[in-house]
């Protein structure tokens, strides 16, 4: 059994009170930091953690925080980003649900740590029963003398708000989010500047991933150090693992980072195998935007490898035979699977969520979801699998935020490992848009 | 002939000013639109489920901005809906792995039972009303469906769809607005 960090008393009956928190050891890292460490040691333990953005790119959390602009006498903000909304991820709802004052917890030791006076957790509009349950908690915490002025004795004032969105995908990208919680549409902005210079109310700000949030109490507890000792190489700590699809146990797990991939499908302690008794075809394993690998290649890496649970080693390969970690929504797809199909879902998606604001991405999943719908309908041609590979690549890179890539990178991989299942719904369309078709071919190994 | 009534002003209840007020404190004094979100989320479920023009105008009054700058916001959303809708909004999640898991189905299953079709009006009785939406983040425990506050989890059996139906038509009184102290259960998981 891994170690779990995040999710140890996620059980424990009444956890989500604030009186049952504090007896298992809640708010310690509040106490610790506000009393003995400056804001700049709890950086500095942040740090050397390793600890990177649990939110999907995976951008090292302690760098990010150090490059926040600090001004003398203007406010900046600490926002977290609730707004978890990549298909296949749904961690952080369960981790607010269940855990809320872990977040609290740690938005307060993070918001010492940024100089933040007021701190705001922005949470998907679809989650509002989730926002009852963090709005009571925080009332809570204000009442313990956790929040509002003078925490602790130490001199030290925060405010903590949380703030529903309205049904956006787009608004997980951080400017975005920033655009809705000034009240605005959910229009990314052009970096620079960067949030961390001009942010929220254009002040320094930074964005943060709940689950990154959440681990930063056990690494002020238990030292950066410690937290570093835990996993392989640059990827350090546990990661909660949104399991889904056709597995036999789906659900939340926290994983040491280095768990082999097979193990994590296979065994009894995770996802329990592929269910009905049938065999594995092919896994999104970081959220809907990462590219599909099939399955001999999301087991072993091109070199026979074994596939570990790492940024690394997932991404090992780069886009042709690897994929990445992104926010770890795994998706496990079973052999009767429609490989065109799931495609034609995700773009139907992402054209949906584009905010439209940039031509290539607003036009571009457009005519990917378009041409999907053609072929997995029975109306394709031979180049239109050509032309969904170009249309991917001219949305790649032109867009001022990663929405394009996210709908162009999934379509691409597909294409690369899966060209057989598409030119078969051109040369057989009758047979596979037959309900319950399954492709009777092999993916393409790239 | 013409109406000597004026027409009955919109207005917020006594309660939902009293939770606008508190929302209002939370940015800062010349940031009051950060607001517009959460009110529209209030103003929806106090006015009906909708957000009709009235209802959004009545909103830009309440945060002293231009009508535009709501209706720009409620036509970017798709948790604001644009149209009168039925007692229970049904929003059944359709992204990848719900459709893994038979979303598609499930549709098919709740538009021949309530008689309502996705994306268009209110059913006969005016119960229901279905609309898709994508990804409740709840992937593990597909297929879904959120009622106002409520994860219906696991729909994957006539069983499971029919006992939330049962649920939803036996709610005598109106759901509950949010700020009135949930007595609606929380998701299973």
């Amino acid at each position: 059994m891994g170690r779990k960090l995040l999710t140890e008393h996620i059980n424990v009956e009444g956890i989500d009170t604030f009186e049952v928190y504090r007896k298992h050891g809640g708010y310690r890292s509040v106490e610790k930091a506000l009393k003995t460490m400056t804001p700049d040691e709890v950086v500095e333990e942040v740090k050397k953690s390793g600890l990177r953005g649990r939110g999907g790119a995976g951008f090292p959390t302690g760098m990010k925080w150090s490059f926040l602009a600090k001004p003398e006498g203007v406010p900046r903000y600490l926002v977290c980003n609730a707004d978890e909304s990549e298909p296949g991820t749904f961690k952080d709802r369960q981790l607010m649900s269940k855990l809320p004052h872990l977040l609290i917890e740690g938005m307060i030791t993070s918001s010492y740590a940024l100089g933040a006076k007021t701190s705001y957790i922005y949470i998907r509009g679809e989650l509002l029963y989730v926002l009852r349950i963090l709005e009571k908690a925080i009332a809570e915490a204000y009442a313990a003398g956790f929040l509002g002025k003078n925490i602790l004795g130490s001199g030290y004032d925060l405010d903590l708000h949380v703030h529903p969105g309205g049904g956006a995908y787009i608004c997980g990208e951080e400017t975005a989010l920033l655009e809705s919680l000034e009240g605005k549409r959910g229009n990314p902005r052009n970096k620079p500047p960067f949030p961390a210079v001009q942010g929220l109310y254009a002040r320094p700000t930074v964005v943060n991933n709940v689950e990154s949030i959440a681990a930063v109490p056990v690494i002020v507890n238990d030292g950066g150090d410690e937290y570093a000792k835990i996993g392989v190489g640059r990827s350090t700590g546990t990661k909660l693992i949104s399991a889904c699809g056709h597995l036999n146990k789906p659900g939340i797990y926290e994983i040491e980072l280095g768990v082999p991939v097979e193990e994590f499908i296979y065994s009894d302690e995770y996802c329990g195998g592929i269910w009905k008794g049938r065999d594995l075809k092919a896994v999104v394993a970081g959220g809907s935007s990462v590219p599909i690998l099939p399955k001999e290649l999301i087991l072993k890496t091109a070199a026979g490898e074994p596939r570990l649970m790492t940024y690394e080693s997932l991404s090992d390969g780069g886009f042709v035979t690897g994929t990445m970690l992104g926010s770890g929504g795994f998706i496990a797809m079973d052999e009767t699977t429609c490989i065109v199909r799931n495609t034609w879902n995700f773009s139907r998606f992402y054209h949906h969520e584009s905010c439209g604001q940039c031509s290539p991405c607003r036009e571009g999943t457009g005519w990917l979801e378009k041409v999907l719908h053609r072929l997995e309908f029975g109306h394709g041609h031979m180049q239109d699998i050509d032309l969904l590979v170009s249309v991917a690549k001219q949305i790649e890179g032109n867009t001022i935020c990663p929405l394009g890539e996210a709908a162009a990178w999934p379509v691409a991989a597909a294409v690369r490992h899966f060209r057989d299942e598409f030119e078969w719904h051109v040369t057989n369309p009758q047979e596979a848009t037959r309900p319950g078709a399954v492709f009777p071919g092999k993916a393409v190994l790239a | 002939m013409e109406s000597t009534t004026a027409p009955t002003k919109l207005a917020f209840s006594a309660a939902a000013r009293a939770e606008i007020a508190r929302l209002l404190t939370h940015y800062p004094e010349d940031r009051k639109k950060s607001a517009l979100l959460p009110i529209l989320h209030i103003a929806q479920a106090e006015f009906g489920g909708w957000v009709s023009p009235e209802v959004q105008d009545l909103v830009a009054e309440v945060l002293d901005i231009k009508p535009i700058e709501v209706y720009e916001v409620s036509t970017f959303y798709t948790m604001f809906n644009l149209k009168p809708v039925g007692k229970h909004v049904l929003e059944i999640c359709r992204t990848g792995p719900c459709m893994l898991r038979g979303s598609d189905e499930l549709t098919q299953h709740l538009e021949r039972i309530t008689g309502a079709k996705v994306g268009g009006g209110p059913s006969e009785d005016g119960l229901f009303t279905l609309k898709e939406v994508e990804c409740l983040a709840a992937c593990g425990f597909a297929p879904i469906v959120q009622v106002r506050e409520k994860y219906y989890e696991q729909l994957d059996t006539p069983e499971n769809v029919e006992a939330m139906l049962n649920e939803l038509r036996n709610m005598i009184h109106r759901p509950l607005l949010p700020w009135e102290q949930t007595g609606l259960k929380h998701s299973q998981q």
